[in-house]
């Protein structure tokens, strides 16, 4: 897995609630037997005026001009301020992959999914749950400041506006070790074997049907 | 010990191994594999060169993808074909048993799994897809998960996890004449959001979710994850232990007598504690049908699509947002709203009780002329056998319903079977999100019964007025 190495990004806000992950890579996309390449497909139907098909040849597409990430003040954004709820519906991790491909290293939300949350570490994704008054903040001051860029410390787990505040966050600390390190979850649960092995020929004694 | 609910039976009887900040190992007994989530996984397999821990514990089938018309053709679409293609020669690789698309017993991962028995209670059930909390129905924790995950348990049998919170939501009561295991979930769904149950593991309990069968406890326990739960669950019991004997994966003889004797504990004990409790009356509960773009946006189908102007300024932007996509007005009746397309099908409605419930409002009557297309896709070839056998096909075909074949179909859309830009469609999947079911379409969702009579009337009603 790739390391978690952001410190400083631009931020891009997109300002709705519920954001499923039907809308942050929707289904056509998921016929791809790939991990890579879903970036330009992000928020399709959001992005784009026409239908997006796999194969198209993106960069000839009409863009929606109204669309936050299609604003010019707005490319090369790392991190992604959003609203509660965000990455609901669907477990396909192609979601996270689009969104690492798009180049975000950092969500901020007040609250995530579940599933699309765990989904996030194992693609050098860092999703910050900060509560909903904070990122109310953080909304006012990114639409207010051209170019407003935060910067983001996993091994402090800090966030730091540019003038100077600091907005503390929550991370598991076996995930943000995962995460720094780039270690592969597989590798680190191979290294139980024996108890695995020790474990399942018990379970399968106690319930030799399964 | 102290009284355990059964999220902690579950979990405790899965723990490998458990670090001091809780986080687990849980073994996982049974993996389910479909075309969409798995193909990185088998590649990340072979890239580490790695064999599945235990490939007794995998069951495949492709569903996403497959056409439900002319499948003797085959998939036309050369990406989804390829994607099937992929599932067929990684399961041939690493020894995975596979039901084909020709095979009878082929059909939407949820209903195929428990079908055929390979869901059994009290074990661990995963799958590459969110909906695989259905088969918590079994008293199983069963639940969704990333393609990561899926090459995690392939590798190792086990899953990273901690524990979640443990959610009772009870329905006591009784539920009325037309009102079914999906307008519960609804009915649940609207009003604790669908972010009600994050974090948490939910337990469906009291008197009208025991009284379900299990087609309806898949229903209801396949919705959780709407209501933001990764697992839904139900105890077992003698509908449970009925269902489940003489299927082909379930234990036999002596063996079937041992293990019910062990599911009949798999129930919260009296006295245990949830972290949160919702209670519902069944009695209260009335046919839901969704007007918005999240599940959550539910009513009754005698209420109104609501106006934005009587609710609170945070929420009633993302109204204003969904009845813009829906193409409604405020305060529509419900009733009022007509319809273009009808889908009955998909892991949550796409059982045999589905597939008579709605042949029983289908049978005699006919489609209205503004119904471009009203489809119902059995959720597995042995539904479909089932329901040719009871005749339910001819009731369809004669009302005007085309009969097809079993897969996710319109649910998402990843098929050919998809709505265009504007259309309105009665839906007995999970998902209204924009574009779920095609770009610009507009779904609303419904229980089989409320789908079929939207489809006679051309608008929705009130099926319990057809009594």
């Amino acid at each position: 897995m790739k390391k978690y190495t952001l410190l400083d990004g631009l931020v891009v806000p997109l300002d709705r609630a519920n954001v499923d992950t039907d809308a942050i890579i929707p289904k056509q996309f998921l016929k791809s037997i790939k991990r890579s390449g879903f970036g330009p497909n992000a928020f399709d139907e959001w992005r784009y005026l026409d239908h997006g098909e796999p194969g198209m040849d993106n960069a000839c597409r009409p863009l929606n001009g109204d669309f936050v990430l299609n604003q010019p003040r707005y490319q090369g954004a790392q991190i992604l301020l959003t609203r509660e709820n965000f990455g609901c519906g669907s477990s396909r991790e192609h979601a996270p992959w689009a969104l690492e491909d798009y180049g975000f290293r950092v969500i901020i939300a007040p609250s995530f999914a579940d599933i699309f949350f765990n989904n996030c570490f194992k693609n050098g994704l860092l999703p910050i749950r900060l509560a909903a008054d904070k990122v109310d903040a953080l909304f006012r001051a990114v639409e207010a400041n051209v170019g407003y860029r935060l910067t983001v410390d996993l091994e402090a787990q800090t966030i730091t506006t540019p003038d100077g505040a600091v907005y503390p966050f929550e991370v598991d600390a076996f995930r943000r070790h995962c995460l720094l390190n780039g270690l592969d979850d597989i590798g680190l649960t191979l290294q139980h074997v024996d108890e695995i092995a020790a474990f399942e020929t018990k379970h399968h004694a106690a319930q030799p049907w399964l | 010990m102290s009284a355990q609910t059964l999220y902690d039976k579950l979990w405790n009887s899965h723990v490998v191994r458990q670090d001091a900040d809780g986080t687990a190992l849980i073994y996982i007994d049974r993996q389910l594999v479909h075309e969409v989530t798995s193909p990185q996984a088998f590649e990340g397999l072979r890239l580490a060169s790695r064999r599945p821990w235990r490939t007794a514990s995998m069951l495949a089938v492709p569903d996403h993808n497959v056409p439900t018309t002319n499948r003797a053709a085959g998939i036309s679409d050369p990406i989804s074909r390829i994607q099937v293609e992929t599932l067929d020669a990684n399961c041939a690789e690493f020894g995975i048993t596979e039901f084909k698309m020709g095979d009878i017993r082929q059909g939407v991962v949820h209903v195929m799994g428990p079908e055929q028995g390979a869901t059994l209670p009290g074990m661990t059930v995963v799958c590459g897809d969110s909906h695989t909390s259905t088969h918590g129905a079994f008293a199983a924790l069963a639940h969704g998960i990333g393609t990561s995950e899926v090459e995690h348990v392939m590798a190792t049998q086990c899953l990273v996890a901690k524990k979640s919170k443990a959610m009772e939501v009870r329905v006591e009561g009784v539920l009325g004449y037309g009102v079914t295991a999906k307008d519960i979930a609804l009915a649940v769904i609207g009003q604790i959001g669908t972010a009600g149950g994050t974090g948490y593991a939910i337990e469906f309990t009291g008197n009208a979710v025991r009284q379900l069968s299990m087609e309806g406890r898949m229903t209801l326990c396949n919705m959780a994850i709407e209501a933001g739960a990764r697992a839904g669950m139900i105890a077992a019991d003698d509908t449970t232990f009925e269902y489940l004997k003489g299927r082909p994966f379930a234990p036999e003889g002596e063996q079937w007598d041992q293990a019910v004797a062990q599911w009949r504990e798999l129930h919260s004990d009296a006295g245990a504690v949830f972290d949160a409790t919702v209670v519902l009356d069944a009695a209260n509960i009335c046919p839901q049908v969704t007007w918005g773009t999240s599940p959550e946006m539910v009513v009754a189908v005698d209420g109104c699509v609501p106006d934005p102007l009587n609710m609170s300024i945070d929420k009633r932007e993302g109204i204003e947002r969904a009845l813009a996509y829906m193409g409604l007005t405020a305060n529509t009746p419900v009733t009022e709203i007509s319809i273009d397309k009808v889908f009955i099908g998909s892991c949550t409605n796409g059982r045999i009780e589905d597939m008579r419930a709605a042949a029983e409002v289908a049978r005699g009557r006919h489609i209205a002329a503004n119904v471009k297309l009203a489809m119902v896709v059995p959720g597995s070839g042995l539904v479909k056998a089932q329901a040719e056998q009871e005749g339910l096909d001819k009731i369809f075909i004669a009302a005007g319903f085309e009969w097809r074949d079993p897969g996710c179909s319109m649910c998402l859309a990843m098929n050919d079977d998809r709505l265009s830009a504007g259309e309105r469609c009665a839906s007995t999947s999970n998902r209204n999100f924009e574009g779920r079911q095609g770009q610009g379409g507009r779904t609303h969702l419904v229980s089989p019964q409320m789908a079929a009579a939207a489809a006679i009337a051309g608008h929705f009603v009130d099926v319990r007025e057809w009594k």
